[in-house]
């Protein structure tokens, strides 16, 4: 075994220690430990997801020279990323998928970056409306500022790196990024859930940054996550019952002896009218429904507070056409009635169709901050996919 | 990934059944008594014979129907003292440990303030027991809200703790120069006593162990804090991120299971013992476990489960008496349920 180990390793690059533990390897060791595997394994195809996310660029480079071994010998390598140099430093040939779909492919030695990026992001076609300057952002008190907020990386996650955001009333602030890149982090940041390991936030013109989760909940954030029923909702538990959810303090009676049930179906029944929204029954169990339904509970409850500042992650994922332009129009009025609104979104159309301001997380770091006019589909894709030809002007 | 989470969350909403957790429990009893009676007929005993026995004397007479319902007493309190952590996952497996710490602060109590009424002493006698079981849970409690240890872990190792503390102060500064050389405190004052019903042994602590159900169920399923509570149980990440302080909840419902288990040493020393003896609970913790394991933490199995349990634990001294049998032969019996309890558990895990 140790001998097959060391031959293969050698051959490809893959220098490991066949007898130390695990624990003790590097990430990027523990990566060509995997590769090995499926080599021992006497694999022909090997497919990679996302390899480089936590490599350091040497060791990226090092992948590529295994790459290179491999084909030599007649492997065949699936390298998944969304990191365009890599694909294009590595790939014979590049297939770009969009939404499930394939959307094309390309010679590795004919692929640009910007033919990339148009196949990634459906290339121009869509109008940035012209809604922005109407307010100067000067001058104007933020609802959220985070002033060089920096957080620590746990496992893989990738922690946010000196992150400068601020959220002004009547604003809707669009964040573009390939999922995984700091939005989830961002999120439990504002939200309070993570400590800031540096920096400074501010909600309302306060310092918040030791408040609690409630008292930031109750202060006016609303959140609507990427992932409801993980996130958002209790599945065992009805409608109504997560609708008390968000605020138990507000419906308990008698001190909290009892819940005020009835005030709690008047607000979730009142706030799904408002929305146009209707579920089958706020008695069944959460995880009995759709998950657009489920969407659609989590909206209605976020809602009903009439918050302040919305946090919204792909908010309209999983919902249907009307429903997603209920969303959408949901969040407009909101910021037309004078609410801040952070949109998390991986889909450029309607990040550019809603926002007044989009800035771009790479890494955990905003790599850019724009008016959606002022600035291309393309541009945007490079940023987010940590492209060269994304050097960014403020 | 999300077909554990899937998994995790069918198991979370099927231990909350009604009536399949009735049928689940007369199941696994019989599966038990069954499998205890080849090992009867092993020590060449009849079966039925036993059985009728152990039921003629314990359901029978008044006097047997009594002693079942003061066995019953520990058993309830420290299944809801595992029952109330299992609420949001936490597995309590120190009650025996809290059981012990509850009578020992009881028993402070008595010996200190022996001067006091009945009417003010075994209230505080009660509120020493509950805060004694407690704090003892509450260290498991907050090593966890930390992240430093687990609460399975710790719970029952300071179950030994707790035992050799005891010990410590019956052999040592508690003992009662008076009796011979018995590790054991001097007999409580009248005052500091339970008082009990009618010519039998069942005393006041019964209204203790039904009172802790009910508010048990009250509390659960309609208070706000029932409702935080679920949530936490149901789904923590979506509870932390509505604002319910899951690591306060930890610390809090570790404190009041201990301090329910904290009730049973209080109401031992104070309704049976009449004193501080190192042999203060044959495993009345661990049975406590099994019963609310048994029960899916639901209040009715529990008080159903605890009868049952108490009818085994009196058994026990039929088939010594009447049947030659060896005392802890019921111990088979007990490791058998658990068991049978246990691999219930196993096949639901595996099966699906």
């Amino acid at each position: 075994m140790v001998e097959r180990i060391d031959e293969l390793s050698q051959r490809y690059g893959l220098q490991v220690d066949p007898t130390a533990p695990v624990w003790r390897l590097s990430i990027g060791e523990r990566q060509k430990v995997e590769v090995l595997k499926l080599l021992l394994a006497d694999a022909q195809i090997l497919i990679l997801d996302e390899p480089t996310r936590s490599l350091a660029p040497h060791e990226v480079e090092g992948l590529f020279r295994v790459f290179a071994n491999l084909r030599r010998d007649g492997y065949a390598v699936v390298f998944i990323t969304h990191k365009l140099p890599e694909v294009l430093a590595c790939a014979d040939r590049i297939t770009v998928m969009r939404r499930g779909r394939v959307a094309g492919t390309l010679a590795g030695s004919e692929a640009t970056e910007s033919g990339l990026v148009s196949l990634m992001f459906g290339g121009g076609g869509i109008e940035s409306p012209h809604r922005g300057g109407k307010t100067p952002r000067e001058g104007v008190q933020p609802l959220l500022e985070l002033r060089q907020v920096s957080t620590r990386a746990q496992g893989e996650a990738t922690g946010l790196q000196e992150v400068n955001l601020t959220v002004l009333p009547g604003e809707i602030v669009g964040v573009a990024g390939v999922s995984g890149n700091g939005q989830r982090e961002l999120g439990d940041v504002i939200l309070g859930l993570e400590r800031c390991a540096r920096g400074t936030k501010y909600l309302w013109g306060q310092d918040a940054t030791h408040w609690s989760v409630a008292r930031i909940r109750a202060s006016g954030v609303a959140f609507i996550p990427e992932d409801p029923l993980g996130m958002a909702v209790v599945a065992g538990m009805t409608v109504q019952e997560n609708m008390a959810l968000a605020d138990t303090r507000k419906y308990a009676r008698q001190g909290g002896l009892s819940m005020d049930w009835a005030a709690v179906r008047e607000d979730l029944e009142r706030s799904l009218k408002r929305l146009g929204f209707t579920i089958p029954s706020l008695d069944l169990r959460v995880g009995t429904l759709s998950g657009g339904n489920i969407q659609r509970v989590v909206l209605a409850r976020e809602m009903a507070r009439n918050p302040r500042l919305i946090l919204a992650f792909y908010p309209t994922r999983g919902l249907d056409v009307r429903s997603a332009v209920a969303a959408r129009e949901l969040l407009v009025a909101s910021r037309d009635a004078g609410a801040g609104v952070l949109l998390i979104s991986e889909d450029l159309g309607e990040l550019f169709s809603l926002i007044d301001l989009l800035v771009v997380l790479f890494r955990g770091r905003i790599v850019g901050t724009s008016k959606p006019q002022e600035i291309t589909v393309n541009k945007v894709g490079y940023l987010m996919t940590g492209s060269r030809g994304g050097t960014w002007v403020e | 990934m999300g077909r554990i989470r899937e998994l995790v969350r069918g198991l979370r909403t099927s231990r909350n059944g009604g009536m399949s957790g009735f049928f689940r429990f007369v199941g696994l009893f019989g599966l038990a008594f069954g499998v205890f009676a080849v090992v009867l007929l092993i020590f060449g005993k009849n079966p039925l014979k036993a059985y009728a026995d152990i039921f003629s004397s314990t359901l029978g007479s008044a006097y047997g129907f009594s002693e079942v319902l003061v066995k019953m007493i520990p058993l309830i309190l420290t299944a809801v003292a595992v029952a109330v952590p299992s609420r949001i996952w936490l597995i309590n497996v120190g009650g025996e440990g809290q059981l012990y710490v509850g009578a020992l602060f009881a028993t402070w109590g008595a010996l200190t303030c022996s001067n006091l009424p009945a009417w003010i002493l075994l209230p505080w006698m009660f509120l020493l027991g509950f805060i004694g079981g407690g704090l003892w849970a509450s260290i498991s409690g907050v090593l966890r809200a930390k992240g430093w240890a687990s609460e399975t872990i710790s719970t029952l190792l300071l179950n030994y703790v707790a035992i050799l503390l005891v010990n410590f102060f019956v052999f040592g500064p508690w003992k009662d120069s008076e009796s011979a050389n018995y590790p054991q405190t001097a007999a409580f004052v009248h005052a500091a006593i339970l008082p009990a019903f009618g010519g039998t042994r069942l005393h006041l602590g019964f209204a203790f162990a039904f009172l802790a159900l009910i508010l048990f169920h009250f509390v659960l399923s309609r208070t706000r804090w029932g409702l935080e509570i679920r949530a936490i149980g149901g789904n923590a990440e979506a509870a932390r991120r509505n604002g319910i302080p899951t690591t306060r909840y930890i610390v809090l419902l570790m404190f009041i299971g201990g301090g329910v288990a904290g009730l049973a040493g209080m109401s031992e020393v104070s309704g049976i013992q009449g004193q501080l003896r190192p042999s203060l609970s044959p495993g009345y913790g661990f049975a406590g476990f099994l019963i609310s394991w048994m029960a899916g933490g639901n209040p009715l199995g529990i008080a159903a489960a605890a009868f049952l349990l108490a009818i085994i634990a009196s058994g026990g001294d039929i088939l010594q008496m009447a049947h030659g049998l060896p005392g802890s032969v019921v111990n088979i019996l007990m490791a058998l349920i658990l068991f049978v309890v246990l691999a219930r558990r196993g096949w639901k895990v595996g099966g699906k």
